[in-house]
C-alpha cells in the first residue's frame, strides 16, 4: 500500500484544551469481565436511527446473542441477549438520554446459566460485501465511540466518494475516560483483526490509528499487534488535546484535510471509525458473536476506579457496587466531564453508547460559580476547535435572535465544550447553544407544517370556488333553457367571468397574507 | 436538565482578571511616585473610593446584586486608569467627577459590566478635558526637575485645598509635558533638535515620564505572558504609532519627532496595554483586534501632530470604539470546514 498520509507531518485544529486528565485513576488494574447480573434492561433504541423491531414475546426463552429486536431499515440496529433467561417485559423504562424521557425496553431475567445460542464465524472473505454488511446490521453494529451511528452504512463502497484512508480513533480525549485505552493494551490483536475487516468491505488504500500520546502502553501494544497483522496500519501519535478526538478535528490532524460543513469524511476520502467499533466487528465476523457487551470505564468517587466488560443491560448501580462506589444520593455522570450529562437514575441500565460512568461528588465537579455577564474578552473563540465565535452566538441565542445565530454558523458547534471551560464569567454557553439549536429546529418543524397546512387549505378554497363556478355555470344553463335560448352565451359566460374573478381576488388576498407572514 | 456539561472548568475569573491587571499597573504606579511624588497614591484612593462607591449605588438602583458585581474587581480598573491618564496633583473634585463619569453614566447607564460601548475610563478622561481643558493640560514637573520640591504633606494640601506652600508659586512646580512643549515649540518654527535640547527631555521620552511608559511596558508584558491580554491589540496600536512616526519622521526629521519619543511620550503605554486592550469596548476577532489597534495608534498620532490637544488616545479609542460592531462583523473568522 501507498501511503496517501504522511505521518510523519500532523496537522493542528484551531484551537482546543487540555483539562486535567484524571485517566491514572481508572488504568492501573486490568479489565474486568462482569457475569450477567439477574436483571437486565434492553432499550430498543441504542443507536442513531428507527427503533428496532421487536422478535420476541413476553414470556418467551432466549439464549445468549439471541436476536430480541432486528433492525428497522437500514438506519438501524439490532438488539440481543446480553445472556440467556426470560423476556419478563416490554415497556417504557428511564434510559441513559439526556433528554431524561424513558423508552420502549427490554426486560430479561437471567436463567444464570448464561447458555449460548449456536453461532459461528463469518467466512467474510467467501461472501459478497453486501452479506457481510448485512450481517453487521443483524448483530447490532454500531460505533462505540459514543455517536452509536450504524457501522455498516459506514462500511458501505460509495464508488462517489471511495475511502482512501481509514482512520481508527483511539484517541480517546475526554478527561475519565479510558475504555479504549484499556482495549487497545490488552485486546490489541482482535483490534487489528477488525480493522482488517473495515479495511476489505471499503478497500481503503491505507488504515491509521490515531492515540493521543498520553497512553504509550496503548499504543505500544498496538503497534505490536499492527506487526502481525496482513495488512499495513500504521499507528500514529498525536498531540493530547481536547477535542482531538473528535472525528473531523482527528482527520484535521492526521490529513490536514478539513471535511466540509454539513458533509460527511468521505467527502474527503476519509472514515473514521472508534477502536472499539472494530473489536466488536472482529467479535461477530471471527466468532459470530452479536454486540451484547462493552468496555465501560466506572470512575470518580468509587474506591476502586476500573473498567469492566459489562454486559448491556446492565443497571448502573449495580455497576457502580463493582467498582465500590454507592449510586445513592450521588450525581452519576454517563461520558466524560466535558461532553457527558447527568443520568435521570442509577437504574438505568449501560447502552451501547455507554463509555463511562462518572460517580461525581461536589469535590470532583464543584458547583458551576453564578454567572456574570460577557466582558467579550474571546478566550472561547481562542479555543472553539471550530473556529466559531462563541460570544456571539451567546449574544445571538440569548436575546432569541435565531437567524443571526444560524448566520454565525452555530450549527457547526460540536458542542465539545471548550467555551465554557475557559469562560471567566462562568457562562454555560453550550447550554445556550443546545437551546437556539433545539428553538430553530422546532421553529423548521413549525414552519415545514405550517406550509403544509396552508398548501392544503390553498387547495381547499380553490376546490370550493371551482365547485361554487361549476354550480353558477349550470345555474346560468338552466335559466339560459328556461327563458329561451336567446343570451345563453351571455348568461354563461358572466357567470363564469364573475367565478374566475372571485378565485382571483381570493387567490391575490392570499399572496398577500403569504409576503406578510414570509416578511 | 440533564445535560448541562462541561462539569469542569479551568478558567479564572473575571476578578482575577481584574486584580491581576490591577497587579500589572504596579510597577507603573511605582515609577509614577519616584518621579512625582505620593500625590498618585492619593488620586488612586480618591478615584478607588469614588468608583466603588458610585458603582454599589447604581447597581442598589438598578436592583441588581452588589457584593458579586463589586468584586469583580472592574470597577477598580477604570478607576486606577483614569487616575493615572489624569495630571498628578488633580484637584480632588476633577478626580471624583471624572470617575462618577465613568462609573455612572459610561458604565452603569450602558448596563453595567460587559455593556458598555465605550471604554469608561476614557470618556471620563475625554469629559473632563473638554470640560477643563487648563487643569487637564497643566502638569506638574519631575520632582527632578521642579524648582520647588513638593514633599507628601504639601501635595496633599494641594490636592484638597489647591495652595501651595508659603512662596510657592504655581510656575515653580509646574511645566509643559513634553508632547504639550513639542507641539507650542513647532508652532514657533523651532526644530526639533533644537526643542528637544530642553531639559525636560529624556533619553527617549520625556525626563522622568519615560521611566513610568517604560515601567507601564513592563506591566504589559506581564499581562501578555499570563494571557490576560492578547498580543494582537499592543503590537498592532505600537506598530502603527511607530509606522506613522517613522515615515513622518524619515520624510522631514526637523519637524516630527521620532517613532521612539512618540513610543515612550504620553499615555503609549498605558494605551497598548491596559486602555486598547479593554475587551468589553474593543472587538473580538484576531483580525478586529488588529484593525482595531492600528487604526487608535494611527489615529492618536494624527491627533498628536495635527490635533488641537497634546496626546490624543482618548479621542482615538473612543472614536473606534464606535466602529467596534462593524469591525467584528466583518472580520469573521473562517469557520471549520467552510470554504476559505
Amino acid at each position: 500500500m501507498n501511503a496517501i498520509v504522511n505521518l510523519n507531518k500532523l496537522f493542528k485544529f484551531n484551537g482546543g484544551v487540555h483539562p486535567p486528565e484524571h485517566k491514572f485513576e481508572s488504568t492501573s488494574m486490568p479489565i474486568k469481565v462482569v457475569s450477567p447480573p439477574k436483571t437486565l434492561v434492553l432499550p430498543l433504541r441504542q443507536h442513531v436511527g428507527n427503533v428496532s423491531k421487536l422478535q420476541v414475546n413476553v414470556g418467551s426463552h432466549v439464549l445468549k446473542g439471541q436476536l430480541l429486536a432486528k433492525a428497522d431499515g437500514q438506519m438501524s440496529a439490532a438488539v440481543h441477549a446480553p445472556t440467556s433467561g426470560t423476556i419478563v417485559s416490554v415497556e417504557d423504562q428511564l434510559i441513559p438520554h439526556p433528554s431524561g424521557l424513558p423508552d420502549i425496553s427490554i426486560t430479561l431475567q437471567s436463567d444464570g446459566e448464561d447458555r449460548w445460542m449456536a453461532h459461528q464465524p463469518i467466512d467474510y472473505r467467501n461472501l459478497s460485501k453486501a452479506e457481510v454488511l448485512e450481517r453487521l446490521r443483524e448483530a447490532g453494529v454500531v460505533g462505540l465511540g459514543g455517536a452509536t451511528f450504524p457501522s455498516h452504512i459506514k462500511l458501505r463502497e460509495d464508488t462517489r466518494h471511495p475511502v482512501k484512508t481509514l482512520i481508527l480513533n483511539g484517541a480517546e480525549c475526554e478527561p475519565y475516560i479510558s475504555c479504549d485505552d484499556m482495549l487497545m493494551r490488552e485486546r490489541a490483536i482482535e483490534i487489528v483483526r477488525g480493522i482488517e475487516i473495515m479495511q476489505y468491505l471499503l478497500d481503503a488504500e491505507e488504515c491509521i490509528i490515531g492515540i493521543e500520546d498520553n497512553k504509550p502502553e496503548a499504543a505500544s501494544a498496538m503497534r505490536e499487534a499492527c506487526v502481525q497483522s496482513t495488512i499495513d496500519i500504521a499507528v500514529a501519535i498525536v498531540p493530547t488535546i481536547y477535542p482531538g478526538g473528535g472525528a473531523r478535528q482527528l482527520i484535521q490532524v492526521l490529513t490536514g484535510k478539513e471535511v466540509p460543513s454539513g458533509k460527511l469524511p468521505t467527502d474527503v476520502g476519509v472514515q473514521c471509525f472508534n477502536v472499539a467499533t472494530a473489536y466488536t466487528v472482529h467479535r461477530l465476523v471471527n466468532h459470530g458473536e452479536p454486540v451484547i457487551s462493552r468496555i465501560v470505564t466506572v470512575t470518580g468517587n468509587v474506591k476502586r476506579p476500573a473498567n469492566f466488560d459489562v454486559p448491556l443491560g446492565m443497571a448502573m448501580d449495580e455497576l457502580i457496587k463493582l467498582a465500590g462506589g454507592t449510586a445513592e444520593q450521588a450525581d452519576l455522570i454517563m461520558g466524560g466531564p466535558m461532553m457527558g450529562f447527568n443520568l435521570p437514575s442509577s437504574k438505568v441500565p449501560v447502552v451501547k453508547a455507554t463509555n463511562c460512568i462518572i460517580v461525581s461528588a461536589p469535590e470532583i465537579f464543584p458547583e458551576p460559580q453564578p454567572a456574570l455577564p460577557c466582558i467579550r474578552c474571546a478566550r472561547c473563540a481562542d479555543v472553539c476547535p471550530v473556529g466559531l465565535q462563541p460570544q456571539e452566538l451567546y449574544w445571538f441565542s440569548k436575546s432569541d435572535n435565531f437567524e443571526k445565530a444560524r448566520d454565525y454558523k452555530l450549527f457547526d458547534c460540536i458542542e465539545c465544550g471548550c467555551c465554557t471551560y475557559v469562560c471567566p464569567s462562568n457562562i454555560p454557553l453550550v447550554q445556550y447553544y443546545r437551546y437556539a439549536k433545539s428553538e430553530i429546529i422546532a421553529q423548521d418543524k413549525a414552519k415545514q407544517a405550517a406550509d403544509i397546512a396552508r398548501e392544503r387549505n390553498e387547495f381547499r378554497l380553490m376546490r370550493i370556488e371551482r365547485e361554487k363556478a361549476e354550480r353558477a355555470q349550470k345555474h346560468a344553463q338552466r335559466t339560459a333553457e328556461a327563458t329561451g335560448n336567446a343570451g345563453e352565451d351571455d348568461a354563461k359566460k358572466a357567470a363564469i367571468a364573475s367565478a374566475v374573478e372571485r378565485v382571483n381576488a381570493q387567490k391575490a388576498g392570499e399572496a398577500s397574507a403569504k409576503a406578510e407572514e414570509s416578511n | 436538565m440533564f445535560n448541562r456539561s462541561p462539569y469542569i472548568s479551568s478558567a479564572p475569573s473575571v476578578s482575577i482578571i481584574m486584580l491581576k491587571v490591577l497587579l500589572a499597573l504596579v510597577p507603573g504606579i511605582a515609577a509614577y511616585v519616584w518621579v512625582f511624588g505620593g500625590g498618585i497614591l492619593v488620586t488612586l484612593t480618591l478615584a478607588s473610593v469614588t468608583a466603588l462607591a458610585s458603582e454599589a449605588v447604581a447597581l442598589k438602583l438598578r436592583n441588581r446584586p452588589i457584593k458579586p458585581f463589586l468584586m469583580d474587581g472592574s470597577a477598580l480598573v477604570t478607576a486606577w486608569l483614569l487616575a493615572l491618564a489624569l495630571p498628578p496633583l488633580a484637584p480632588w473634585w476633577l478626580v471624583v467627577l471624572g470617575t462618577l463619569f465613568a462609573i455612572i453614566v459610561a458604565k452603569q447607564l450602558y448596563g453595567g459590566l460587559g455593556y458598555n460601548p465605550f471604554n469608561p475610563a476614557m470618556v471620563g478622561y475625554a469629559v473632563l478635558l473638554i470640560s477643563f481643558p487648563l487643569i487637564m493640560t497643566s502638569w506638574p514637573a519631575p520632582l527632578a526637575l521642579a524648582q520647588a520640591k513638593l514633599g507628601f504633606a504639601d501635595q496633599l494640601r494641594y490636592i484638597f485645598g489647591g495652595a501651595l506652600p508659603v512662596g510657592v508659586l504655581v510656575d515653580a512646580i509646574s511645566s509643559a509635558t513634553p508632547l504639550d512643549y513639542l507641539k507650542t515649540q513647532l508652532t514657533l518654527h523651532h526644530n526639533i533638535q533644537a526643542i528637544t535640547q530642553a531639559p525636560i527631555f529624556g533619553v527617549l521620552g520625556g525626563k522622568g515620564g519615560e521611566l513610568v511608559t517604560g515601567a507601564y511596558l513592563l506591566g504589559g508584558l506581564y499581562l501578555l505572558q499570563q494571557r490576560i491580554i492578547s498580543w494582537h491589540l499592543p503590537v498592532a496600536f505600537l506598530g502603527a504609532l511607530a509606522l506613522m512616526a517613522g515615515a513622518f519622521y524619515l520624510a522631514d526629521a526637523t519637524h516630527f519627532a521620532s517613532p521612539a519619543f512618540h513610543l515612550f511620550s504620553g499615555a503609549t503605554m498605558l494605551c497598548a496595554f491596559f486602555i486598547v486592550t479593554d475587551p468589553v469596548s474593543g472587538p473580538t476577532t484576531p483580525r478586529g483586534k488588529l484593525i482595531f489597534a492600528a487604526g487608535v495608534g494611527a489615529l492618536t498620532y494624527l491627533i498628536r501632530v495635527y490635533g488641537g490637544y497634546p496626546d490624543g488616545v482618548a479621542f482615538a479609542v473612543l472614536l473606534f470604539n464606535i466602529a467596534v460592531p462593524l469591525i467584528d462583523a466583518y472580520t469573521q473568522p473562517r469557520v471549520f470546514g467552510h470554504k476559505k
